[in-house]
This record gives structure tokens, sequence and C-alpha cells, in this order.
């Protein structure tokens, strides 16, 4: 692996959700583990891909990282330096060199900015360019390289008269500006037509390329993340099941959740039913406290130690990491 | 845009003439008439006849309509049966009382929206916090209080116990200040009056304020804002606010509307001698013309506000251009 640029250890992310006044009163209080102790490391220009189903926390694991969610306990470290207990005034460095971007383009960007404005805000904020024309050049370049081309067509227009793949563009622009090490993607492609997601996606690869961006890449399309991922993370209810590089998980995984997941990935040409099997159930609760595996009430594999013993997260292989009981 | 200005002008249009046919007759379905009002029992059947043949009263319904069609598209709003400021012209009085009532209520009015979208944001900011519940429960209080109620008990505390304003009026009586004095006068007669409509509408922007700066802070956009490090201070001023302007802008234009309509209760307690008040005494004399004139006013000034408010939507939302 390259060097390390993010250092994810034992992060949490919990919230307390208040119930009714009665149970408010009582002090009774519900807690949802989003994130329950998850670890992992990013290398420069490293693509990391999160994959897991909705509600398992992986889009609360990317902003807690960004520090736009709260965390509750871990470390994270940020070449090498300590982000989590940070102040917002101190995370101002990091926040030059972190950026996000959403998956939904239509609520990602102002509704009542101009696009020369979005992509340009960065510089005004932070006092970078000292004339207009240096400004007005920086963004035009930014729009170039988000793909947006000629800029002068962009720079005078509102969000709501693009297209979604012109206004992810446009977000990508507005976090390219600040020339990013770290971009957290938050299923940048979901929302979009199959034929404009390479176009993103080959961007967002170039500026891996060009610039060493890396990226923590949030996704539930296991497909894409092989396809464009070093390494991929499969998570369940705010924890990583099994991580390894992406071929290695696509071909040889060996815990039964993720064997459930690549097991549907769809292959052209064949049928749901034929011979596939399908995982039963649906993700339980997140604020119902497991004393086990976190997967055992829908494992096809499992047995009694699964419901009393949580299995550990264990390199099973170099670099492949496995949370399984019967996993040698 | 042109296109779109001259189909609100004629909605406008539309909802003005249907206002004025449905002012003059509600007025005329209530129960009594000047008659009843005027007169004592002693009263000569001859006189109340007179009175009403003088006022106009005793031609059909339909008639006095056109009579007062035919005075109204020569800009004439009638004479009023009483005399009222000393004259008896409903346009003159109306407009003698219009610089009263908007000055009285503007100042409400602006001191609301302000104090309203600072405690609608910070509690919108510190959501969920004790500081949250408090000053939106005080805002609400006041909101829900009755406004004669809270003015009297304004009235209490500092015209009769404190002696730092005057209990009511416009003017000091028995003064004949000039200049610089009589400002000074008319302000300590504003102060009270204006602060206690001010503070009572404080919750319905506050809570306005709050509920949509919420939906906002939760937008992509905003947390965008904060993953590119921008100051909290910024991303409230830049982003959040100018985006909840939308739906506060509609509600001030709704209020600001109203104001032409006076505030019948806060005028009445302070014999503020504005439109509302006047609204109080016509009714009370079932004074039709007058009455007429007042509402007239009141809902011009509504659809024309509301006019006003669909062309400007356009500058506040690009949006809505199209």
């Amino acid at each position: 692996m390259a060097e390390k640029m993010l250092e994810v250890k034992d992060l949490r992310v919990s919230f307390e959700v208040k119930k009714g006044l009665a149970e408010t009163l009582m002090g009774k209080k519900e807690t949802i583990k989003a994130v329950d102790g998850v670890s992992f490391e990013i290398g420069r220009g490293e693509i990391l891909s999160l994959v897991g189903e909705s509600g398992s926390g992986k889009t609360t694991t990317g902003k807690a990282i960004l520090r736009l969610a709260p965390v509750t306990g871990g470390s994270i470290k940020f070449e090498g330096e300590e982000i989590s207990g940070k102040s917002q005034k101190e995370l101002h460095e990091f926040r030059k060199k972190a950026q996000m971007i959403y998956q939904d383009p239509y609520q990602a960007l102002n509704p009542r900015q101009y696009i020369i404005d979005i992509v340009g805000e960065p510089l005004d904020v932070n006092d970078l360019c000292k004339t207009t024309e240096e400004r007005l050049e920086r963004i035009k370049k930014a729009l170039e390289n988000a793909g947006l081309v000629p800029p002068e067509d962009y720079l005078y227009r509102y969000p709501y008269e693009l297209s979604g793949g012109q206004r992810q563009r446009v977000a990508i622009a507005g976090s390219l500006i600040m020339n990013p090490e770290f971009i957290v993607a938050d299923e940048p492609v979901s929302m979009l037509d199959a034929s404009i997601r390479t176009g993103i996606i080959k961007l967002m690869l170039e500026q891996r390329d060009k610039m060493g961006v890396a990226y923590l890449f949030i996704t539930h399309d296991l497909s894409l993340a092989w396809l464009i991922s070093d390494r991929i993370a499969i998570m369940y209810l705010g924890k990583i099941m099994e991580m390894g590089t992406a071929d290695e998980i696509i071909n040889h995984a060996e815990h039964p959740y993720a064997k459930a997941l690549i097991n549907i990935m769809p292959i052209p040409g064949k049928m749901i039913d034929s011979g596939r099997d399908i995982l039963e159930g649906e993700t339980p609760n997140a604020a119902v406290d497991i004393k086990g595996c976190k997967f055992c009430a829908r494992c096809p594999v499992r047995q009694a130690i699964c419901e009393t013993e949580e299995p550990e997260l264990r390199e099973i292989s170099p670099g492949h990491l496995c949370a399984c009981h019967f996993v040698k | 845009m042109g296109k779109r200005v001259l189909k609100r002008f004629l909605s406008a249009l539309g909802t003005s003439f249907f206002v004025i046919i449905f002012n003059f007759f509600l007025f005329r379905i209530l129960p009594g008439d000047l008659t009843t009002v005027i007169a004592r029992s002693n009263t000569s059947p001859e006189v109340k006849q007179r009175l009403i043949e003088a006022s106009g009263l005793d031609k059909p319904l339909m008639t006095q309509f056109g009579i007062y069609i035919k005075q109204l598209l020569h800009g004439d709003l009638g004479s009023a049966f009483y005399m009222y400021d000393n004259s008896s012209s409903v346009l003159e009085v109306i407009v003698g009382r219009i610089p009263n009532t908007v000055i009285l209520l503007l100042t409400a009015e602006i001191i609301a929206i302000i104090i309203g979208m600072i405690i609608g944001t910070i509690c919108a900011h510190k959501r969920a916090t004790p500081l949250d519940t408090g000053l939106l429960s005080g805002s609400l209080v006041l909101y829900s209080m009755p406004t004669f109620w809270f003015a009297m008990l304004l009235i209490f505390i500092f015209c009769v116990n404190l002696r730092l304003f005057p209990t009511g009026g416009i003017y000091t009586a028995g003064t004949a200040y000039h200049g610089w004095m009589l400002i000074k006068d008319y302000l300590k007669h504003m102060a009270l009056p204006s602060l206690c409509m001010g503070f009572a509408m404080v919750g319905c922007y506050a809570v306005t304020m709050r509920s949509t700066m919420i939906g906002i802070l939760t937008e992509d956009y905003i947390q965008t804002a904060r993953a590119k490090g921008f100051s909290t201070r910024y991303i409230l001023l830049k982003h959040a606010i100018p985006n909840a302007m939308l739906p506060m802008a509609t509600i001030i234009a709704m209020n600001i509307a109203f104001i032409l309509g006076g505030a019948i209760q806060l005028e009445t307690l302070f014999s503020w001698k504005g439109l509302g008040q006047l609204m109080y005494l016509a009714l009370d004399k079932r004074d039709f013309p007058m009455l007429q004139g007042c509402f007239l006013i009141s809902t011009l000034a509504v659809i024309l506000a509301n006019f006003i408010m669909d062309i400007l939507y356009g500058f506040i939302d690009p949006r809505v251009k199209e």
C-alpha cells in the first residue's frame, strides 16, 4: 500500500433518539449505534469502497470522518494528525484538504447562487485570489477539469438550469477547486442516468491519476465498487464484516454476508431464480443491542457461538480481513 | 416576465371587483341600520323617515349599488353619515388617518420581523437545547396572548404604575408643540402601542423562521459548505437566511398588507387615531359608507401587496421567473 493518508481506528458514532414525553421524563433514551467500531486505512491516491445496505452506517462513517457527524469514540488521523478532538476552527486546514461529494446533486447546490459563485466560494472565503481575473481563471479551470466545456457557458447559470449530470460536475468542480487530497464520495452516481455515470466516474478516476486524490467511495453497488476501487470494505449494521482488495473480495469472499451480496450481483443474461441464494429477512433495528455477531439473525451458517460472542475482524490472508467465527 | 405581470394584474383587478360587490352587500345584510342606532324611543317616525331618505337608504338595493359604483369610478367614496375628525368625506377621513396607522404598525412590524428572524435563526441553530425551548415558548406565549389583554397589562405597568408613557392618544392634550418637540411627543405616545404590537407578533415570524431554517440547515448544500470549512456565521448569513426568505417574504407581505386594515383592538385601547379605531367607531354607528370605505382600502391593500409580492418572488427566487 502507498503512504498512509487516513487512519481510522475504532470509530464510533451513536445518536440518542428521544421517544415520547413519558419516556423522556423517565430518563429512558434510545441509543442508535450507527457506526460501531470501524477501523480502516486509506493510502495516498487510493480508492476504498464502503459497500453495504441502507442503514449500515456507510454514509455516517463518511460524514464522521469529515466531522460532519458527531464522533462518539475512536480516532481519525489525517496525515498523522488527530482530527476527532479538534474544534471547528482548528479543522480549518483539514477542511481545505478533504471534501465531500453528495448523492443528490439537486440538493447539494444552493439554488440561489450562480455556478460561478458556487464554484468560487471557497476562494472568496479563504481569500485566495487577489484579483477578479485570477478568480475567474481558477473557476474556469475547475469547471473545465470537471468536464463542463466551454466553462463560459456555465458561469452565469443557476443550478436549476442544469441537468443532473451537469450539476454533479458543478459539485465536483466546487470541491476540486481547493485541490483536495481526499474526497468522501457518498453514492455520487446512484441518482444519475447510466449513460452519465461513466462520465462522472471517469472524471473522479482522472483526478486520482492526475492529482493523487484519494477517495472513500460509499456505494451499495458492488459491481461499481469492484470496477473502480483498490479495496472494498463490506459493512453491516455499523461494523465492517470483510475487507480486502477488490479482486480478493469479489473472487474469494469468505464472510457469509459478503458472499450473499456477491451472489446477487447482476449478471447479464442470468435469470434471478436460477440457483441464487437470496438472503432472508431484513436488517435489524440499529437501536437493539446485539450481543453476538451482528449478522447472526440472517446468517445461513449460524451456530450457538454466534449469538453470544462477537467475532473479531481478523486477517485471514495478507490484506484480507474477515469477521466470522468459522473463517480461518 | 411581462406576460406574467399582465396575468397577475388582471387577476388582481378581478379580485378587487369581487371585493367591492361583497363589501357593499355585506354591511347591508347586517341587522340594524342608521335609525336603530341614532333613534331614541321618542324620535318621531317622520324624523326617522327623513334621515333614511337623506342617506339614500330608501332606494332599492340595486339602485343604491349603481350609485355607489358610479361614485367609485369617479374616485368618490361618498360621504359618511357622521362627522369624524371634523369631516364627513369618507376619503378625506381615511386618507387623514392613514399616516398614523402606517407609522404605528410599520414600526411594530419592523420590530417583530427583526426580533422574530433573530430568534428563529438562533432557535434553529441551537435546536433542541434549553435556549431554543425558552425563546420559542416565550415568543409563542406573547403571540397567543390576546392583544387587548397584553396592551392593558402594559398600560397598567408602564403608564399607571411607572408613569413612563402616556396612556393613550397621539399628542399630549393642551399642548401646541412644533418641530422637534412635536416629534418627540408623538414618539412618546407611539412607543408603547408599537412595542406591544411588535412583541405580540414576534412569535409568528419566529416560528416560521425556525421551521424553515431547520429544513434548510439539513440540506446538502449547507453540509457541503460546512465541509468546505466555511464558518457557521458565514453559512447562516450567506446560505441559510437568504434561502429562508421566500416563506418569510410571504408572511411579511401579508402582514404589511394588513397594516392598512389597522389594528382595531390596539388602536381602540390606546385611543390611537388610526384606521382601526375608525372602523370600530363606524361599525358601532352602522355608518355604511365609512365602513365600506375602510374595508375597501384595506382589502385593496392586501390585493396590491399580493400583486407586488408575486412580482418580487421572481427576484427572490430565480426559479420562479420562468
